[in-house]
């Protein structure tokens, strides 16, 4: 890549030169409105054709304290953090030295210069973009407010004419947005002009980053992925949803309230197709929705880790009493409240194993809000297909930031799975009805909704130990049978879970990757990044557990397989060694655990490391 | 301890109900609970409760947590879905049976450990929440199930059986009941069942949440000298306000008591409650005076029984979340799935 010249006070600085392939932060300070010009900034891009992934980095706060947004632009499509800044928009005095140390060699600062800075403030290897935003617009508005707020759009509109984007697409942006509310438009496209206009008039414009129209958007779409999950479980079919306030989970529980608007009140009566009861806690969130499953009703809750913590008791009760249960788990940093605004993947073996006594749960792991729509409809059928608990592990990367993925699609012919329900009919032609008798084979037993039958078909459903025909019993024989035929149902399980996706490197190689869940978009741009240093490596996705075979198969063909995760502990390692039995020494934990989303730039250079090291 | 099957032997002169069942047909396996328990005075007379009102059993849901009280529901009504959940969660878990299924009779059964211990946040939110239900809370003022350890509801000053007194001050559920909302509020002994069967079918034909706080002595670990919740002072301390019959589908009949001892109550699906008046100066209808009659008779160490607060048009959590008259769980696809047009116009809105 090729660099410009640009002058700094310190004298001509290389500036980092890069077309559509760059990393712009915006430091802000919360509650000051940036966040939604920011994303201005993102869509804008977006609209000009070329791929944005935005990612939202914020204090478990309302007011004041520091937050950031970063924008990766990638024409090549590259959605997971990259790792380095080379545009910093730093408007928060608070973060100023860190955020200008996180520039890259060449990178470029652009800030507010009204009030003079010293000299020590600044980086000789960087380009300085200062422009008196403040003093702008305090000459521009009266109003406190209206100046901080139109302050954001007038640094978009600089920061348009510093990397060439199209003005017309904001001010189209504009026009959606304030659809209804038209007296905004114009004091909004007034702010952007002023903010071009100063630019193009005492900046460097453009820089050398630009933005250029291309086309590499295609149909996907842009949507964040708790929408998405709340989504799918609208087409999932889930009419209660029970759920406690948590960050990041709240957002996917409020979506499915907006969808559920729109999607199911009944036309003729007003009524509503759907329950949502924010409960007194988590405990109560899962208890409804046990209850709501045992009656017949698809049901979800929405929580993250300490709720997750919470509903251990329910979650042993579901197992055993074999009761279906959705739980989408966006997950934050833990333990205990950890960093609630920051990513990681640190709950698998709590929702794995969650509960006392020996239990093993079914989880998915989606990449993007695309499978979190899939996964999130799915979930249901294999709940019901189940009858037991089924985790959707998210992440706050995925969960809260939107991801361009590919758009959503839906089969008009596909039936909810509602797994093995003995009807009245059933029931009434003399059907033998063991609530927990294994008929088929596969571990999975047949059960009746309360009500269904006059007189056959009920049964008492207990957290205690039973017998094959739910009958209260100590036996340990009874006990024994029981918990074997769990284990046949868990294995049956394997079958049914989304099978791990593979990516063979362009030459053969006894080096594998084994990752999940958010790390998806960086591990493939990694993966190209470590092509080129020529470490070809095999990829698998795993995308649920219990392990699919493939699973297996892929870490007998491998010498070494990195493990790629976002925890401290090597979460996904461990179940692999546990449950597959893999030998530990050839499991090599590639971890990134700081609760900001894991890099392509890490991947690489950890697994390029390791294999350096073990070659 | 293995399940118990009863003989399902009814005797030919044992009277049937409107549906052609005996009381038999409500009974559930054999009580393992000890001999002489209150809790199942309170059983029979959910039995026959059920029976009087002609309910088919298959249509009620029973709920319980853990403990003694909580092992009830295997006792009675065994024809009936049941669902012994996690200790102190049941409000919660019928709260969503609930919402799942608004066509059915939820009984919640309960004890004062379950409901006024570890689970007295989701009994107060599920008031809160006025679920259609009954809700019963055997209260016998200790932990039987472990052995005779005080519970939240033992009176401050009461005796264990190993003579410890309780230093702690009692939870009155009846008190938190009226506060937090519940719409049909009554105490009972079970010792008492010309009162307590017609509360229990009042509560069950009450559209909204209805409490039973009904006083059950521990025959084991509370029935002592210098417990306040033994069949002695509990029979010694009762001042009834009021008792209770239930006319269903009819006119109230006429008064055949002194002015003023009769008050007829009609509730929401047109049945008639016919209370007995034992206190002149209790009126069933307000809240706030109900709480402060309580409290004024709990402070001289009487235990006050009957209907204590109805509300005879309550609104239910079904109500205030404007559900759809056809249960949750019989929804299909065509009502449930917007489809591939309607994901397409979503796709669309998110270019």
């Amino acid at each position: 890549m090729s660099q410009v010249v640009m002058d700094a006070p310190s004298g001509p600085v290389q500036g980092i030169a890069a077309v559509n392939d760059f990393v712009v932060k915006f430091a802000n300070v919360n509650g000051s409105g940036s966040a939604s010009a920011n994303t201005l900034f993102g869509k804008a891009i977006l609209r000009m054709g070329v791929p944005v992934a935005p990612r939202n980095i914020f204090p478990s706060n309302i007011q004041g304290l520091p937050t950031w947004y970063e924008v990766r632009v990638s024409e090549a499509g590259h959605l997971g953090a990259r790792g380095g800044v080379d545009l910093m928009v730093a408007m928060n005095p608070q973060t100023w030295d860190q955020d200008v140390k996180s520039i890259l060699p060449g990178g470029y600062l652009f800030y507010d210069s009204t009030r003079p800075m010293p000299e020590s403030k600044f980086r000789p290897d960087i380009v300085r973009l200062g422009m008196p935003l403040t003093e702008l617009t305090n000459r521009a508005y009266t109003d406190t407010r209206q100046r901080q707020l139109f302050k954001n759009i007038v640094y978009v509109g600089a920061l348009s004419a510093l990397l060439d984007i199209e003005p017309k697409v904001i001010e189209s942006l504009f026009s959606e947005q304030f659809r209804g509310k038209d007296a905004l438009i114009a004091p909004n496209v007034a702010a952007l002009h002023m903010g071009r206009d100063y630019a193009l008039a005492h900046l460097p414009c453009p820089i050398g980053l630009r933005v250029r129209r291309a086309d590499a958007v295609g149909d996907r779409i842009s949507i964040d992925g708790n929408a998405a999950a709340a989504l799918g479980a609208v087409y999932g079919g889930a009419t209660v949803a029970a759920w406690y306030p948590i960050t990041p989970s709240s957002s996917l529980a409020e979506a499915f309230g907006r969808y559920c608007h729109r999607f199911r009140i009944d036309q003729e009566t007003g009524r509503h197709k759907f329950a949502i009861v924010q409960a007194e806690d988590e405990l109560a969130s899962i208890g409804m929705v046990i209850g709501a499953a045992w009656n017949g009703a698809r049901a979800f809750t929405a929580t993250s880790g300490p709720g997750i913590s919470l509903m251990q008791e329910f979650f042993g009760l579901a197992y055993f009493a074999e009761i279906p249960a959705v739980v989408f788990d966006v997950q934050r940093a833990g333990p205990s409240t950890g960093m609630p605004t920051r990513t990681q993947q640190c709950d698998v073996l709590a929702c794995a194993y969650a509960s006392h006594g020996d239990t093993k749960h079914i989880l998915l792991f989606p990449e993007d809000p695309q499978e979190c729509f899939t996964m999130g409809a799915q979930a249901f059928d294999l709940a019901d297909r189940l009858q037991t608990p089924v985790f959707v592990l998210l992440d706050l990367d995925i969960g809260m930031n939107e991801r361009l993925c590919a758009p959503f699609a839906w089969d008009d012919s596909r039936r909810m799975d509602r797994g093995k329900v003995m009807t009245a009919a059933e029931l009434e032609a003399g059907k033998d009805f063991g609530r927990y008798l294994d008929v088929d084979g596969d571990g999975i037993p047949y059960r009746t909704y309360p009500g269904t039958h006059p007189t056959r078909g009920a049964f008492f459903t207990r957290g205690t130990s039973k017998d094959r025909y739910a009958r209260y019993t100590e036996e340990g024989p009874a006990y024994q049978d029981n918990m074997e035929r769990l284990l046949k149902k868990h294995a049956t399980a394997r079958t049914l879970v989304p099978a791990p996706i593979t990516q063979p490197a362009a030459q053969p190689t006894r080096l594998g990757v084994i990752y999940y869940g958010s790390t998806s978009p960086a591990m493939a741009e990694a993966n190209t990044l470590l092509a080129d240093q020529g470490v070809p490596i095999d990829l698998l996705r795993v995308r649920g557990f219990p392990f699919h075979d493939d699973v297996a198969a892929f870490l007998d063909a491998h010498d070494r397989v990195f493990v790629v995760e976002q925890n401290r502990d090597a979460q996904l390692r461990t179940l692999l060694v546990n449950e597959l039995d893999a030998d530990p020494k050839k499991l090599v934990r590639i971890l990134h655990y700081d609760g900001t989303p894991i890099t392509a730039r890490f991947i690489a250079g950890a697994i390029a490391a390791a294999a350096g090291a073990t070659k | 301890m293995t399940y118990l099957p009863k003989p399902k032997l009814a005797h030919p002169a044992l009277g049937k109900n409107a549906l052609g069942f005996t009381r038999r047909d409500y009974e559930g396996a054999i009580s393992t609970l000890c001999a002489g328990c209150g809790h199942d005075s309170i059983s029979a007379a959910i039995v026959r409760a059920c029976f009087e009102l002609d309910l088919p059993p298959h249509r009620i849901a029973k709920l319980s947590g853990i403990g003694c009280s909580s092992k009830t529901p295997t006792y009675f009504l065994g024809a009936s879905h049941g669902f012994n959940s996690v200790h102190g969660r049941m409000p919660s878990v019928l709260t969503g049976a609930n919402l799942a299924n608004r066509d059915l009779i939820y009984l919640g059964v309960s004890g004062d450990g379950d409901s006024a211990s570890i689970g007295i946040g989701q009994f107060a939110h599920a008031m809160r929440r006025s679920i259609n239900m009954v809700y019963i809370v055997e209260n016998n003022g200790v932990y039987g199930l472990t052995k005779g350890q005080f519970s939240a509801t033992s009176d401050k000053g009461a005796k264990s059986k190993r003579g410890v007194v309780n230093a702690d001050e009692a939870i009155d559920m009846v008190g938190m009941a009226l506060q937090l909302g519940a719409t049909f509020v009554a105490r009972s002994f079970s010792g008492d069942k010309a009162q307590l069967v017609p509360l229990i079918e009042a509560a069950i034909l009450h559209q909204g949440a209805a409490f039973i706080d009904c006083i059950s002595p521990c025959v084991a670990f509370n029935n002592h000298e210098g417990s306040t919740k033994s069949y002695d002072f509990v029979r010694e301390h009762n001042e009834a306000v009021n008792y209770l019959d239930l006319i269903e589908g009819r006119a109230p009949i006429a008064v055949d008591y002194a002015p003023g001892t009769v008050e007829t109550v009609q509730q929401h699906d047109g049945t008639w409650l016919r209370l007995r008046k034992l206190a002149d100066d209790y009126d069933v209808h307000d809240r706030v005076a109900a709480m402060d009659y309580m409290h004024r008779r709990h402070a001289e160490g009487e235990i006050v029984t009957g209907l204590l607060y109805v509300d005879p048009e309550p609104r239910d959590l079904h109500q205030h979340l404007n559900s759809v008259e056809t249960p949750f769980n019989a929804l299909d696809e065509a009502a449930l799935v917007p489809g591939a047009a309607a994901l397409e116009k979503i796709n669309a809105g998110l270019r």
